[in-house]
């Protein structure tokens, strides 16, 4: 099974690549997400696709797996054309993808998740299934056992799964969509273990992940998608960190302008102080951490997704309980795990998912934005609709919020405008402090303007913003920008303009080796 | 996590996960024996063979739209027209049987026929059913809600609110007739039983089954046609009810124009506390096997014991969230 040629580790260049793209495209709606992109992946290499979230890896990825299909170009698997696109088993023994998402079955064992719905009769063979499975975990060097339950699985035994499913379908060419994502640090190592056995056996591998580090570690080469075009492909020993990340960020937005020239940092008292901060949920964990946010500042705190940066906002605002540490507003606790208590305390919030925590789809956009403030409006537990409407307007003007009416439902506007009403759902009571998370993650231009004028004016006129982003663009209404890194402070920046290239480099681990 | 981590050498499952697996699918054992005890002691007649043979002539029916719902939970779907199927589809049948007689259509078909069609009849509405939710995605709950109310009026109104009697030898064979001793519709219902668990077990499309109610997109990633599936499982669901039907129009030789009324609360009371989950993907036939033995004896003792039968629903309420309160402490425990 393995092969001979490839032992050290090299990509073997005299056999056809495992996956090839040529000049593909692909548009949805008016988006034209890839433009002519080419690809190779060739036997026992690792090859990096990198790009910044929306630069179309994504697509690509569901192009080479057969789940997409090109508009133009060609791509070819083992150096024949691909199956058709509802031959799911032909593809699967061609590329085998593990996605960040989990795509191993809870309820079902170890064995059968790897096996299934492989057996070649229609009769499932128990014994043979289970024994071809240890096999398989054997000839690959994991130790997992195959008679245990998925749920009781830890993400990196649970990936495990998934790549020994890959393997033992006999796919030769594999995608790795952030593996490490969810990973702690001997995880990760044990990983690269296994990708270099993959490699030496003559496997390739598409290797996708925001940690620049790790593709200097194990890739060979790599490839540099940005605003879905290709924009390089190169050896990465002739590849410096400065060139990588210029060819994803763009080199003409290098450097970031602040809006306003007004927002030097003006250290007031510290209306919000975390302290020993330790606390972990679904979006990343953070040991020890420790800032201060100043009244009139807007502090950033940088970091990719995974990172902890967005685990911070949510221990604010008391959705997340922390494991130790201290959170003092205007020097006073705040309460530990309670959302409401937060609130009343005087903090906004703006939380990332706004679909899921934001709005009430249903409701108005009148409702919507007085929902904080219903106590106020009201006499008597009735609410009085003629505050709430001027209460509305008010926010409606401020945020230039475009709607037919201040009746009509949230689900009826377009992003923009649902993410400005769950900004001025945040303002409406005045907060003492704001928290923000990725405020215009997927909203049109003019909105973005809208949403972060609003955000700096409350600002200006004495707010204290905590603002989690992993959006440059976002950043620029900072006064100050900390910059997270699986779980830690890496960096403080404190001078605007802030150098796109210093914080990418910081926040995708690039410091050390640069 | 000690447990993910073996030894590949053993080639073994190790027995204390055997035995850990199937005790959870067992665990109503001991709620079946203390019924048994309170049975025994509360009455002479309850331990006769007589007694027994007619729990399980009782239980069968209920035991066949069980195995049908639970196909249904394990995809995690839900239909809740099969206590309707479990009316309509017999009488249906009945109707093109009996004679004028009998209120029936007066057409006296042969009772094969009739039963060929009590069992296309439930099929079909299994069918549409499975189409309308898997294909254009409505919602199961309401959809089958739907049908369970409209079912019910049309077979009240064919029927015209009478009772269908004077059916053939051989339409209520299956349900009053006895093999060895034992009621026939009791083999057939364990038979159903056992294959139905095979199935699940040992073939593709039913471990499809459980990929499908685990994680849907998973599933079709891994090439199962799931569509095809979810749908088969609804239309396998229909004709299982209709069978069940079957079993309770022989065993009473009469189809009342509301058979089936009520029976899907006991059906699902008997799935969830034979440790079938709601959101699919987890439980095993063995496990709905002895949810039926329990509620079917519970019913039984209260009988005998002269219990009113509001007594015996909030029984079953009470068991239901008896069972739901273990499982919710067991899962909490293993988690």
């Amino acid at each position: 099974m393995r092969s001979s040629q490839a032992d050290n580790g090299r990509p073997d260049e005299h056999r056809p690549p495992v996956a090839e793209a040529e000049a593909v495209g692909k548009t949805f709606g008016r988006t034209r997400v890839l433009d002519d992109v080419s690809l190779s992946v060739l036997p026992g290499e690792c090859h990096a696709l990198v790009g910044r979230n929306g630069a179309g890896k994504s697509t690509l990825v569901g192009i080479l797996t057969g789940l997409l299909r090109p508009d133009g170009g060609t791509i070819k698997l083992q150096g024949e054309e691909p199956p058709g696109p509802g031959d799911r088993a032909a593809w699967q023994r061609l590329v085998a993808c593990v996605y960040q998402r989990s795509m191993v079955i809870p309820s079902l064992t170890v064995a059968e998740n790897v096996f299934l719905n492989r057996a070649e009769s229609r009769i499932v063979a128990w014994r043979a299934i289970r024994r071809e499975a240890r096999q398989v975990m054997r000839d690959w060097g994991f130790d997992l056992d195959v008679d245990a339950l998925a749920a009781e699985l830890s993400v990196e035994q649970r990936q495990i799964v998934e790549i020994a499913r890959a393997l033992s379908v006999g796919a030769r060419f594999l995608i790795l969509d952030e593996p490490t994502a969810a990973l702690e640090a001997s995880a990760v190592e044990r990983l690269f273990g296994h990708v270099r056995r993959l490699k030496e056996s003559g496997v390739g591998i598409l290797y996708i992940s925001h940690h620049l580090e790790e593709i200097y570690e194990i890739c060979e080469r790599a490839t540099v998608l940005r605003d879905g075009k290709h924009i390089l492909t190169a050896p990465v020993s002739e590849l410096d960190h400065e060139q990588l990340v210029t060819a994803m960020v763009g080199a003409a937005l290098a450097r970031a302008e602040r809006a306003e020239s007004s927002a030097t940092a003006e250290p007031g008292r510290p209306r919000l102080t975390v302290s020993g901060l330790s606390a972990s949920s679904s979006l990343g964990s953070v040991e020890d951490l420790s800032f201060d946010v100043h009244v009139g500042e807007c502090l950033g705190l940088f970091g990719l997704r995974g990172s902890g940066a967005a685990t911070v906002a949510d221990a604010v605002v008391g959705l997340v309980r922390p494991a130790a540490g201290t959170i003092l507003l205007d020097g006073e606790p705040l309460p530990h795990g309670s959302v409401s208590a937060s609130l009343e305390r005087g903090v906004g919030y703006v939380p990332e998912d706004r679909h899921a925590r934001g709005f009430v789809p249903t409701m108005g956009v009148r409702e919507n934005l007085t929902l904080t403030i219903l106590e106020r409006l009201s006499r008597f537990g009735i609410v009085s609709s003629a505050h709430a409407a001027s209460a509305a307007a008010g926010l409606s003007r401020r945020l230039q919020i475009v709607a037919s009416s201040d009746q009509q439902p949230v689900s009826e506007l377009s992003g923009g405008n649902q993410q400005k009403v769950v900004v001025g759902r945040a303002l409406a009571p005045q907060p003492s402090l704001l928290v923000v998370v990725s405020p215009t993650v997927g909203v049109d231009v003019a909105s973005k303007e809208a949403l972060l004028g609003v955000v700096d004016e409350a600002r200006a006129a004495g707010m204290a913003v905590l603002l989690v982003s992993d959006d440059l663009d976002e950043l620029r209404i900072c006064t100050r920008v900390l910059v997270v890194r699986r779980g830690r402070i890496v960096r403080e920046v404190r001078e605007s303009p802030w150098d796109r290239h210093e914080l990418i480099a910081a926040a995708e681990g690039l410091e050390a080796v640069a | 996590m000690e447990t993910a981590i073996g030894h590949p050498e053993s080639e073994r499952r190790p027995a204390r996960r055997v035995l850990l697996g199937s005790l959870r699918e067992l665990s109503l054992l001991p709620a079946i024996v203390v019924v048994f005890i309170v049975g025994y002691n509360s009455s002479p007649a309850f331990f006769t063979t007589a007694n027994l043979s007619n729990t399980a002539q009782a239980s069968a029916a209920l035991g066949m739209v069980v195995v049908a719902e639970t196909l249904v939970l394990l995809t995690a779907n839900l239909d809740l027209s099969l206590q309707s199927i479990f009316g309509f589809a017999p009488a249906v049948g009945a109707w093109l049987v009996v004679d004028k007689g009998g209120h029936g259509l007066g057409t006296q078909w042969s009772p094969w026929l009739g039963i060929a069609i009590v069992l296309t009849v439930g099929a079909v509405i299994g069918l549409f059913n499975g189409v309308m939710i898997v294909k254009l995605r409505f919602n199961g709950f309401i959809f089958t809600l739907a049908l369970l109310i409209s079912l019910a009026g049309l077979q009240q109104g064919l029927a015209s609110d009478q009772s269908l009697y004077n059916m053939p030898e051989t339409f209520i064979y299956l349900g009053n007739a006895y093999w060895l001793g034992f009621p026939v519709s009791g083999w057939v219902t364990l038979a159903v039983f056992l294959v139905v668990g095979l199935f699940l077990r040992y073939h593709r499309a039913g471990r499809g089954v459980y990929a499908i109610g685990g994680n849907l997109e998973a599933a079709r990633a891994a090439g199962i046609k799931v569509d095809r599936v979810r749908i088969g499982v609804f239309c396998v669901a229909g004709l299982l009810a209709a069978i069940g039907g079957l079993m309770t129009a022989g065993q009473v030789a009469t189809i009342t124009a509301n058979q089936g009324n009520n029976l899907i609360f006991q059906v699902f009371a008997a799935a969830v506390i034979g440790g079938i989950a709601l959101e699919g993907g987890r439980g095993r036939m063995v496990g709905a096997f002895t949810g039926v033995v329990l509620l079917g004896l519970v019913q039984n003792v209260l009988v005998l014991r002269n219990t009113s039968t509001y007594w015996i629903d909030f029984a079953y309420g009470s068991i239901i969230l008896l069972a739901l309160g273990l499982q919710r402490i067991s899962s909490a425990i293993r988690a």
